[in-house]
């Protein structure tokens, strides 16, 4: 390590010799321009506000001004035509149907760990054709700015997911719509879009103004076009995975900024329903939070937009030991009203494992029941609708409890777990290792594992070794591509095959790459994140699968299109990595100059006197025994030496 | 001492070749591996720019029906005469008009058409015959006689670029052409202010470049309304509903857009592209508390308070996600059930009765009363459909004033045809584009001439090719635009100035300007200092050694001579 360390740091001070000469000529590359910034802002402010002052007294006065309509109708044979003496009237029953939907729900899953699992699920369906030549431009119930986005950038399917802490699926099962860590984005883009990458680029600026989010990192360096994962999710006629970008931020933090923009694009907003329960204080006080907009096409004249909200609730954390939970002490709210816009919204509460009301106790008690099949089992959920006046009681206010009566009871484990680690020492090379588990305990399936590795980690392909109980297992697909420095990621994509109940290992070695100092994140000691990987999988399932899509069913429990009845979808990601790269001391460039400067200065300076200096022969003075006999001997009048 | 002189002048030539290298390669080498690169501009060309002179020529029409002038008078008609105006606005801005007018004898087929019994036919009629092009004028000089015009009425816009003019009795009589012109002239001129571009209009285009004197409030808040002059613009009509419980509205915006508002933005399409969305906002309320009125019954919202009432919808309008173009918002608000019905005050304390306003640059608010529709006892929620006619009036109103298509007060005497279909009459759509023309102009000079000097006083700013080149694009482009508005056509020179504008601003907002670091000096120096100074000290102080040694060696044998 110490000899590594030398080569670099050698290797830095030729570097910093040569960048003395090329300092200025550097300016041109180096990224910080927040200085010029303001510079190259002046002319411009001053060119506007030359015009504003001019007239800014009389605007401020006048700024706001009666319209005065000199014709009311202007468009006399138009008018006409219109229905104008019966559009002023109250029509009762009139009014075509409306082209779009709406949909609420939010699904509570007590988990053994006694946290409390809470699933908002929001749709609006619209009836129109995005793709027509003529835009669409008219917008209701579906948020005009995502419109716009899918039409402008032609879109065929755009899924955005915002999450903040890991899902823990040992303790708490599969969810309903997984997530990773962070931000991630995947888009299918019409077979129409020539320049995909420009469009892409495009696109996540677009979003992240629309999200307050900074998906604008993201580039052809964390972007990767996924072969077989992800696969669309809506009607399909196009899988050439050329249209498909995917693309995760692992580091991106989630908080109020990102949730209230996902607010506004519900039509009641946080005003009324389901969504006054989301307040961002008691949300992002969870041990889990993810938000998520997927848009895509449900029929050849049908988008679907739903709206996802996951919270894992710890109860340990506010529950201050009492094992009690309730909407008001959860959202610090209570629901008086579905929102008026919606044709249905319901509560779903699971109580699979308490049919006797063992476990615990919900209260106000429903008769309504009904029994779903999802994530392949059977689940019985007690089902509150909001339509409906007697809900809310007496008190015009509905305020769910669930007192726990006792903490036994064993979960349902998922048939299907990722875990993922770096191993290794030192700052060179490493280990990372991907472990799957199978605990089915008699049938294996396929497994497809998506790994996006940034250029700086360079991945050895050739000590890529599966193995699943103790045996070699050979994927019966492999789809790599390798990456290229400072321009794509590398994309590993495997069909692995599962042994019942046992665990698999995939395991690769990697280097790390040495940064140019401007590459370094503002925070180099904290690593490098490296984004999770992406197991996805048909999971047979023990109870039969429902597979007729027009059937209404619960949001929840429609998220995935289901084909066969055997085995349903999962896709399951593991934790991020933190990897740690070589970090330089960052005030060494100027310290290496100075000293180079000086052993230059040194070196130059006694060349320099040799070449230029004329040396001569000079006596030699006595030496001093000599000088002090000499003394005496003047001193004794004897003549020197 | 012959070998140490010998070894004297050898140092004395080695540090002289360590100075001739240090100076012929280290220096440009130096100079070369630290400079920026900056692309050629046409700063000449730029600096002409800045002094601005635009001459803007119209082309006029005189046409003289039978009956106004006199047989002698008519074998010298066929002739042109030209007028120069010239104007002042600043040091560095001149404004020249150049009126063009042919005067010729009106053809059979135009007398026949002017012989149509109201002045409205006449108008379509002459229309038919010919279509004068973009920025030009015709004006029919019709008899005293002639009753096509009402009593109190000389001059008659009509909806294309045509204008009948009455002559008075007493000019036609005993009277020589030229009188007779220059008795027409203040006339004629007076029907180009209106029709084509007036003095006030212009320089209030100019806006951008010159800072005008504060003038009449009225001129100032009029040429603040309307929207600044870009490419393109988004207009976005939002139906806002607070109270989805008790009102279910619906509005045929797809409808209503076709047939009021497309006809107009089909005619300004050479003026600028337009796209129109609508959405609907629920549980958007206004930003202020209507009070309610005892003695009307209704709430009301003074308008003194209307500043207040838009911040809270504005963050739900959202902006436009796919384009950088300034969006037009027209707000329908609805009251709920509430609150209404809901008023607005004016100043003077008077209902105002569009119920509408507006706000400069943004756009325009309508509330919408829906309390008529449906008895005390109604079950909500109730389904409303709104009368679109009503409100596209307003909305279009609005959309005229807040595009520039406003209707100053003709002079009296004038008569101005009501816009057809189109909801806008060609000499209006000219009008704009006559004052678009030069705002483009005097944006795009003020932009370019900018970019030039800030790139002039900070040297450190990379200047691309692609950057040159949209700089030269746009100075050409301005040129051309100068020049077609010299020679009057008009449509050229709004199509060169809409080009000089897209990439003067496309220029100066290019990333790659920003991508300039900022190197203090003090602080390059200080990167410098420890090499240069122990490299620069030795071989300065050695010449200055050679320097004294030859003056000293010239003194001795200055001495030895003597």
């Amino acid at each position: 390590m110490a000899a590594h360390r030398c080569v670099s740091s050698a290797l830095l001070v030729f570097v910093c010799v040569l960048s003395v000469f090329t300092v200025a000529r550097s300016q041109e590359t180096t990224p910080p321009g927040g200085h010029g910034a303001p510079a190259t802002d002046g002319p411009q402010t001053v060119t506007e506000t030359t015009g504003q002052t001019a007239g800014q007294p009389a605007a401020e006065e006048r700024r706001w001004e009666a319209t005065e309509v000199k014709e009311a109708t202007p468009d006399e044979s138009a008018a006409e035509e219109q229905e104008a003496p019966a559009a002023d009237t109250a029509a009762p029953s009139a009014g075509p149907r409306p082209k779009d939907d709406f949909q609420e729900e939010l699904v509570i899953r007590p988990l053994h760990s006694g946290d409390i699992y809470a699933s908002f699920q929001f749709r609006t369906l619209w009836e129109t054709d995005f793709t027509r030549e003529n835009k669409v431009s008219h917008y209701r119930l579906f948020p005009k700015s995502l419109g716009q986005v899918i039409s402008k950038f032609s879109v065929r399917e755009l899924h955005i997911s915002f999450t903040q802490g890991y899902w823990r699926t040992m303790q708490w099962g599969q969810p309903y719509q997984p997530s990773p860590p962070g931000a991630e984005l995947w888009v299918w883009f019409q077979d129409s879009v020539t320049d995909v990458d420009e469009t892409w680029k495009e696109l996540t600026n677009v979003l992240s103004g629309i999200f307050c989010a900074s998906l604008n990192f993201i580039d052809s360096t964390n972007t990767v076009q996924p072969s077989a994962s992800f696969k669309p999710l809506g009607i399909v006629n196009v899988t050439d995975h050329r249209f498909l970008r995917y693309a995760t931020l692992p580091r991106e933090i989630v908080c109020t900024e990102n949730l209230t923009p996902w607010k506004k694009l519900l039509p009641c907003g946080s005003k009324a329903g389901l969504a006054v329960l989301m307040k961002s204080e008691k949300l992002f006080h969870s041990s889990f939070h993810s938000q998520a907009v997927h848009i895509r096409p449900v029929s050849p004249t049908s988008w679907e937009l739903r709206q996802t909200l996951n919270v894992v609730f710890d109860l340990h954390t506010s529950g201050q030991g009492k094992r009690e939970w309730s909407l008001f002490k959860m959202f610090s709210r209570t629901l008086t009203e579905a929102c008026p816009l919606a044709s249905s919204s319901k509560i779903y509460v699971d109580v699979t494992d308490n049919p006797q009301g063992e476990q615990f106790e919900l209260s106000p008690a429903t008769p309504l029941l009904s029994q779903e099949v999802v994530l392949g089992d059977r689940r019985t959920f007690s089902v509150y609708d909001l339509t409906q006046q007697i809900t809310f009681g007496t008190v015009r206010s509905l305020n769910l409890l669930i007192r726990w009566k006792s903490s036994e009871g064993d979960m349902l484990r998922p048939l299907l777990h990722g875990e993922r680690y770096v191993a290794g020492y030192g700052l060179q090379t490493g280990e990372i290792h991907t472990l799957m588990y199978n605990y089915h305990p008699y049938r294996s399936f396929p497994v497809l594992l998506l790994d996006s590795v940034p250029w700086y980690l360079r991945l050895y392909i050739h000590t890529l070794t599966v193995t699943s109980k103790g045996k070699d297992n050979k994927p019966s697909y492999i789809h790599y591509q390798p990456s290229k420095d400072r321009l794509r990621p590398h994309l590993l994509e495997m069909l692995v095959q599962l042994p019942p109940n046992s665990v698999t290992e995939v395991t690769v070695q990697f280097e790390r790459a040495l940064l140019k100092w401007t590459e370094y994140t503002p925070d180099p000691n904290h690593g490098f994140y490296v984004g999770s990987s992406v197991i996805s999988s048909l999971v047979p399932s023990i109870v039969a699968m429902d597979t007729n899509i027009t059937q209404e069913r619960p949001l929840f429990s429609s998220f995935f299109p289901c084909k066969e009845e055997s085995s349903y979808f999962v896709r399951v990601y593991t934790e991020p990595l933190l990897v740690n790269l070589p970090t330089p001391d960052f005030s060494m460039p100027y310290n290496v100059i100075c000293l180079t400067c000086t052993v230059v200065a040194v070196g130059y300076g006694s060349l320099y006197n040799l070449l230029t200096r004329s040396f001569q022969i000079e006596e030699p003075s006595p030496g001093l025994a000599k000088r002090l006999a000499n003394i005496i001997r003047r001193m004794r009048g004897v003549p020197p030496l | 001492m012959a070998t140490a002189e010998v070894e004297r002048r050898r140092g004395q030539l080695a540090a002289v070749s360590i100075a001739v290298v240090v100076i012929i390669v280290g220096v440009p080498l130096w100079w070369r591996t630290t400079e920026t690169y900056r692309a050629w501009l046409p700063v000449s060309q730029i600096n002409e720019l800045a002094k601005l002179q635009l001459q803007l020529s119209a082309d006029v029409e005189v046409v003289f029906a039978r009956g106004t002038v006199t047989p002698e008078q008519q074998k010298k008609v066929p002739l042109t005469q030209t007028q120069d105006e010239e104007h002042r606005v600043d040091e560095d801005t001149a404004l020249r008009y150049r009126y063009e007018t042919k005067y010729r004898t009106a053809t059979v087929m135009e007398e026949d058409a002017l012989n149509q019994p109201t002045a409205a036919e006449a108008d379509l009629a002459l229309h038919t015959l010919s279509e004068s092009p973009c920025g030009s004028l015709v004006v029919y000089v019709i008899p005293e006689s002639s009753s096509l015009l009402p009593q109190d009425v000389d001059v008659y816009i009509g909806q294309r670029r045509t204008a009948l003019l009455r002559i008075g009795a007493q000019m036609r009589v005993g009277k020589t052409l030229n009188q007779l012109l220059t008795h027409m002239e203040p006339r004629v001129k007076q029907v180009l202010q209106v029709m084509s571009f007036s003095h006030t209009d212009i320089t209030a285009a100019l806006s951008d470049r010159v800072r005008l004197s504060p003038g009449s409030k009225e001129s100032i808040a009029d040429s603040m309304r309307a929207f600044k002059s870009s490419p393109g613009y988004e207009i976005t009509f939002s139906l806002l509903n607070p109270d989805p419980k008790s009102h279910r509205l619906n509005w045929d915006i797809e409808g209503a857009v076709q047939n009021y508002i497309q006809p107009l933005l089909t005619k300004l399409a050479p003026v600028a592209n337009f796209s129109i969305d609508s959405q609907t906002l629920y549980y958007a309320v206004l930003g202020v508390n209507p009070r309610f009125d005892s003695s009307l019954g209704s709430y009301t919202i003074n308008a003194d308070s209307l500043a207040h009432v838009i911040n809270p919808v504005e963050a739900r309008l959202g902006s436009n996600a796919a384009s950088s173009n300034p969006v037009l918002n027209f707000l329908l608000y609805v009251p709920d059930a509430h609150h209404s019905p809901l008023h607005i005050h004016d100043r003077k304390k008077q209902q105002v009765k569009s119920n509408a306003f507006h706000s400069p640059r943004w756009g325009g608010i309508m509330v919408y009363n829906v309390n008529d529709f449906y008895g005390p006892e109604a079950a909500f929620p109730v389904d409303i459909n709104i009368n679109m006619a009503k409100v596209m009036g307003v909305f279009l109103a609005q959309l005229r004033l807040l595009l520039g298509v406003q209707l100053s007060s003709p002079p009296p005497g004038f008569l101005v045809a009501p816009c057809g279909s189109a909801g806008l009459a060609d000499w209006e759509l000219d009008r704009l584009m006559w004052s678009r023309t030069v705002e483009n102009i005097a944006t795009a000079t003020t932009t370019i001439t900018s970019l030039a000097q800030l790139l002039d006083q900070i040297g450190n700013i990379v200047i691309n090719d692609n950057i040159a080149e949209l700089v030269s694009s746009a100075v050409t482009s301005l040129q051309l635009a100068v020049a077609e508005l010299e020679s009057g056509n008009l449509g050229f020179a709004l199509q060169y100035s809409k080009e000089a504008i897209l990439a003067s601003e496309r220029a100066f907002f290019d990333p790659s300007l920003l991508h300039l670091l900022y190197f203090p000096d003090d602080q390059k120096f200080a990167i410098y200092i420890p090499l240069f100074l122990p490299m620069c000290v030795p071989i300065l102080l050695s010449l200055l050694k050679i320097l004294s040694d030859a003056r000293q060696r010239r003194r001795e044998k200055q001495a030895k001579k003597d």
